[in-house]
């Protein structure tokens, strides 16, 4: 028997009749809402950003042949000691070749793997960087440069030069900017290397690379593969690390295992690689989420503490709607469906101020040397933030109205009648 | 002659602050088509019987019937109902919506009930205010009217589902007698014309005996 229209049309002469309290009420839902957006964008597109620092650079899954100790020593196979405690004092590391066994065979392999996304391979070794008569200690890195930008975004990480410009470079190098910065080397420069068992090569440089980490740029460079195995005097199948990328993230981990059972290699997951790096996400998020909360639940007290004024104010309509045959539930239906109406109109505002907010912080100038590829500051523009805030908006007024509408229905009006 | 409100041994206790038994075995009819009124010392109990005979108060012990059905125990819901179609209101402070129009004010009740369509209920409400002489308000803000002609618009609404009985609570307290005598003619008008029948709670004796019967309330009891 509830009659809608009525009651909206009740609903909505009170609203406009008291528009100034309806406004604060509004606009108590569109600032909590507004800034819900701002915050949860700004925080998780800084989020985004520094994961993207971390994860796009890094390999899923990331093997190589670590150097360790054997596990069993040859005491522990010998019989006759078998019931007793072996004592062994300065075991050394076994001695293995730094270069993974197989290696071109099992990147086929890898690759074949549908939930692999790309398995590249990459050769790590130390160099010396000689510029007159000083020796300069690095990493060389031999890469597959196309490869390489395609899965790990590498040329998001290039300041001058591109990856396709070593690509087509038999002697190219791409150099770590902090080494280029301390030789005062440009592209088109000659820049010497020698790797640890002698000899000179000279590289052309044909860009600059800088990841971000400081301490890294000014050791590390990059250049082709063949041309690390030419350095290092090393067949065609040296490969010492393979850098897997998946399509899903949650792989990594079984993937890892699998390949340490199956090829006696030692296969690291992203996850473990940089747990306390998520650890740090996590706590972010959970911060953007408790001061997203607190504001929209203090937004739902103002609409309470309104409403509540409002019912009071009301007393007197209240006991004739219930007089002349209005339902407790017709005059709760009016007061909820003011808090509904309040919760809409403010939380579409609000969401309209967020996106207004966010799109001047995008365009705000932000440049760091860590980082770069960013130009202003980021902003993640996920739609379901907006879906979460509207919810979160018509849930947090449909409460702060629930109570007090109730209210509004228990009225006795005979109480109000009479006490005039 | 056909009844529209009968009361079968209506008692009412008040709880606080100490038990007292306000209303002793009420037992009356009223047919259709009467003027009455109940007329008492404060605090003799006629009001506390009105708010109960309009099934707004249903803290009571007996049996209330409304157009020979027994309403007694019916849900709030089907109260609100039968408030809605079958009772008009007029109180002695002239409770009217003050944000809306006078004419929205006295459309509200048919609104609700929703048996007729919007330009029908807006056409009926236009010939009520006609004939309480009031028509020419109907555009104006329930709060800018004056008191005589608010209680005006009061019965204008309670008038609008036609309903089987008015029920007054002083309707005449608080006017002048002037306007007491204006709303006086304007029921005694519709009982006669119309066959309405009304039931005024009333102080004013002179109110009281134009009326076709009196109820005389005393101690809780109708003494005569």
């Amino acid at each position: 028997m509830t009659n809608w229209k009525v009651i909206l049309n009740i609903a909505k002469t009170h609203l406009l009749t008291k528009i100034k309290q309806t406004s604060t009420a509004a606009l108590g839902v569109t600032f909590g809402i507004g800034a819900y957006i701002t915050l949860v964008s700004f925080m998780t597109g800084l989020n985004g950003m520094l994961d993207d620092l971390i994860l796009n650079q890094t390999p899923h899954v990331h093997i190589y042949n670590e150097i360790e100790p054997s596990k069993k020593q040859p005491i522990d196979i010998y019989d006759e000691f078998e019931n007793s405690m072996n004592i062994v004092h300065s075991i050394k590391p076994k001695l293995t070749q730094k270069k993974i066994h197989n290696a071109l065979p099992i990147i086929n392999y890898l690759n074949e793997n549908e939930n692999v996304r790309g398995a590249i391979p990459q050769i790590k070794t130390q160099i010396f960087y000689i510029t007159g008569s000083i020796e300069i200690g690095g990493n060389l890195i031999g890469i597959n440069p196309l490869e390489e930008a395609k899965l790990f975004n590498m040329q998001d990480y290039i300041v001058k030069g591109s990856a396709g410009a070593l690509h087509n470079t038999d002697n190219g190098i791409l150099l770590g900017i902090g080494i280029a910065k301390k030789m005062s080397l440009d592209i088109g420069d000659r820049v010497q290397l020698s790797p640890i068992n002698g000899g000179v090569f000279p590289l052309k440089i044909v860009g600059f690379y800088q990841s971000g980490i400081a301490d890294l740029d000014a050791i590390q460079s990059f250049t082709n593969i063949k041309t690390v195995q030419r350095i290092l005097g090393e067949a065609e199948n040296y490969i010492t690390d393979i850098n897997v990328k998946l399509f899903n993230i949650d792989e990594a981990k079984p993937l890892s295992k699998k390949i340490e059972q199956q090829f006696n290699l030692t296969a690291i997951d992203i996850n473990t690689a940089n747990a306390q790096f998520q650890t740090g996400t996590t706590i972010r998020n959970l911060i953007t989420y408790a001061v997203s909360i607190t504001l929209l639940i203090v937004a739902g007290f103002g609409i309470y503490n309104i409403l509540n004024m409002l019912i009071y104010e009301k007393m007197n309509d209240i006991a004739i709607l219930k007089a002349t045959g209005f339902s407790g539930k017709d005059v709760q239906m009016i007061f909820m469906s003011q808090a509904i109406i309040i919760g809409l109109v403010g939380g579409i505002l609000g969401l309209l101020i967020g996106l207004f907010f966010t799109n001047i912080i995008n365009t705000i100038p932000f440049q760091t040397e860590a980082l770069p590829t960013v130009e202003t500051f980021p902003i993640n523009f996920n739609p379901w933030f907006y879906l979460i805030g509207i919810s979160f908006a018509m849930i947090s007024t449909f409460f702060a109205g629930y109570l007090p509408s109730k209210k509004a229905k228990k009225i006795d009006p005979v109480k109000i009648i009479r006490g005039q | 002659m056909s009844i529209v409100l009968e009361s079968r041994n209506i008692n009412k206790y008040f709880k606080k602050p100490v038990l007292f038994h306000v209303l002793k075995d009420i037992n009356f009819k009223i047919n259709k088509g009467e003027f009455t009124s109940i007329m008492g010392k404060s605090g003799c109990g006629k009001s506390t019987l009105l708010y109960i005979l309009s099934t707004m108060d249903t803290d009571y012990k007996g049996e209330l019937l409304i157009n020979n059905e027994l309403i007694t125990g019916d849900s709030r819901e089907n109260l609100s109902y039968i408030r809605n179609k079958h009772i008009g209101f007029v109180f002695q402070f002239h409770y009217l919506l003050s944000e809306f129009s006078v004419l929205e004010n006295v459309m509200l009740p048919a609104k609700k009930l929703g048996e007729k369509s919007l330009p029908e209920i807006k056409h009926d409400a236009m010939q009520k205010l006609k004939i309480l002489d009031i028509d020419d308000l109907a555009k104006k803000r329930a709060s800018q009217v004056s008191g005589g002609e608010k209680q005006r618009v009061a019965i204008a609404r309670a008038l609008i589902n036609n309903p089987s009985i008015i029920m007054g609570d002083e309707p005449t307290g608080n006017l002048d007698s002037h306007n007491s005598d204006n709303v006086f003619n304007i029921f005694k008008q519709l009982s006669d014309e119309q066959g309405l029948s009304l039931l005024v709670v009333t102080h004013d004796e002179d109110f009281a005996k134009r009326t076709d019967r009196i109820i005389q309330m005393g101690d809780g009891k109708i003494i005569n």
